[in-house]
């Protein structure tokens, strides 16, 4: 039996689950993505459970991909808009949850603008369970695990997929320093046991990346590009002020950009990721972007399945109290 | 079931101790080849048949129905594999995982549908299996064939088809492998 003997009651950041949750996350996706190619999509696994997407930043897809996911599985949904809330009347983030807590919902799922907002709130909360669905510049662990999953798929699937893990060569190219999908891609990367490198201009790096598991760092995407089995690229997050750190966007894409001249130095079986929002011409040439090695619609339609996985892992697994029956 | 007891009883990664040996192998093939005469007969001509067996236990058996079936009768029968673990009424109570991708490349709208497992115990498996076997197509029939009926059912649920009725006390556990069905206890870690 290939699991988990307790999976983690929150899901805060990859280093929670460790190589034998990540492991166990893909395994159970593929169940999910059978169920996803049924007429009926659904399933009653989590039945008279209750999730709260509580957004305080932008999204599109991660939000509908999370309540896509919850009502897959026969859980309920409430969606809490925080710009029609009770917040905007002064409300502290404190009281807001334990609000929402105390209406009896089983899992909170929360993007925030500040690092560590879902850490604080899993410290405060009793019962429920907290899943980070980006914070800051910190993490945004089912991106990263989705991703993985469109690699694992790509190398065959299965055991066998996770086993190319090892010798996978990944480089993970862009505004590093303010995007928490390359700190959890970093991380469920080398738990893993891929070998990642990180391509940007100094200026986009972290201020410092000591204990980071990468294998390196560099400066010059052309180097790197044709030994990558995986290039995943991040978008120029503007509204974390990344435009700064770039003398233009031009430079950027000239010096770092996928262009249609660099998809051309890739091995054949490389596959190009971008976590989306992508930003056609500025990190990624169009048509570089409609390339069959860019993996990009898959990584969506994954996520459904990958954030289903979670749910369920989480709150499908309580501790098994008294009950033996089969 | 063996299996699916074997990982999922308290506590986990019990090991199985036999205490006696129930049926050899060649008890279990002459059962299979008996369950797959009476599949036959019941089901004039095996039109529109299919088996599905349950994982983790059922796929084996399944597939060698398959085979009976097809040197009884000379038609090839679709054999689908189905992991209940989404419709199960306990999860929550306990860890309940799903053990494999579950498989059933065909519409079983109109189909005879026979359900595959090694061991029917308390039935709660076997109605999971039924509603989740419902969203691959209105089947015409739904069968349940069994390789041991343990009995202590919870559920209105028995079998059409039975390798050997073993009458077991709730806590013992029941083996079924490719060497034939043994009976015994579970022992923690």
């Amino acid at each position: 039996m290939k699991s988990v003997d307790q999976f983690p009651h929150h899901l805060l950041s990859i280093d929670d689950l460790g190589s034998d949750g990540i492991a166990e996350v893909l395994r159970v996706t593929d169940s999910f993505v059978e169920v996803g190619h049924r007429a009926n999509p659904k399933v009653p696994a989590l039945r008279g459970r209750t999730v709260a997407t509580l957004f305080f930043e932008d999204s599109t897809r991660t939000r509908v991909s999370f309540e896509t996911a919850a009502k897959r599985l026969s859980a309920d949904v409430l969606s809490f808009a925080v710009g029609s809330s009770s917040v905007r009347k002064g409300e502290s983030l404190r009281d807001t949850v334990e609000t929402i807590e105390a209406m009896g919902i089983d899992a909170i799922i929360i993007r925030h603008p500040s690092s560590g907002t879902p850490t604080q709130v899993a410290g405060w909360i009793t019962n429920s369970s907290v899943i980070n669905a980006g914070d800051g510049w910190h993490e945004h662990p089912t991106q990263a695990l989705l991703d993985l999953y469109t690699v694992r798929q790509a190398l065959g699937g299965g055991d066998e997929g996770m086993d190319r893990f090892k010798s996978l060569q990944v480089v993970i190219v862009g505004d590093i320093r303010h995007s928490r999908v390359a700190r959890s891609q970093v991380a469920a990367y080398a738990a893993l046991g891929a070998a990642v490198t990180l391509v940007a201009p100094p200026t986009l790096l972290p201020p410092s990346i000591d204990g980071w598991p990468i294998a390196a760092v560099s400066h010059d995407i052309d180097k790197e590009l044709p030994s990558a089995d995986v290039v995943s690229l991040l978008r120029l997050q503007s509204e974390r002020g990344s435009g700064e750190f770039v003398p233009s966007l031009r430079e950027y894409t000239t010096r770092f950009g996928l262009t249609g001249r660099r998809a051309a130095m890739l091995k054949p079986e490389t596959l190009i990721l971008h976590p989306g929002p992508m930003v056609r011409g500025v990190e990624i040439a169009s048509e570089v972007a409609d390339l069959p090695a860019a993996h990009i619609t898959g990584q969506v339609s994954n996520g459904v399945a990958v954030r289903m996985a979670v749910l369920f892992l989480i709150l499908g697994q309580s501790p098994a109290e008294g009950s033996s029956d089969v | 079931m063996a299996e699916r007891e074997r990982s999922h009883t308290r506590p986990r990664g019990a090991v199985f101790v036999p205490r006696a040996q129930v049926m050899s192998a060649s008890d279990v093939h002459r059962a299979i080849t008996r369950m797959s005469h009476e599949i036959a007969e019941r089901n004039r001509g095996l039109d529109h048949l299919v088996l599905i067996g349950l994982q983790t236990g059922g796929v084996p058996l399944a597939e060698r129905l398959a085979a009976s079936l097809e040197a009884v009768e000379g038609t090839t029968i679709p054999v689908g594999i189905l992991d209940v673990a989404f419709y199960r009424d306990d999860i929550g109570l306990r860890p309940v995982l799903p053990e494999a991708v579950t498989d059933i490349s065909f519409d079983l709208t109109g189909a005879t549908v026979v359900l595959v497992d090694d061991v029917l115990f308390t039935g709660r498996t076997i109605r999971a299996a039924l509603n989740a076997v419902s969203e691959y197509g209105r089947a015409q029939a739904v069968q349940l064939a069994v390789m041991v009926d343990r009995g202590h059912r919870e559920l209105p649920i028995r079998p059409d088809y039975v390798g050997k009725n073993l009458p077991t006390r709730r806590d013992e556990m029941v083996d079924v492998t490719e060497d034939g069905v043994a009976i015994g206890d579970v022992v923690g870690r």
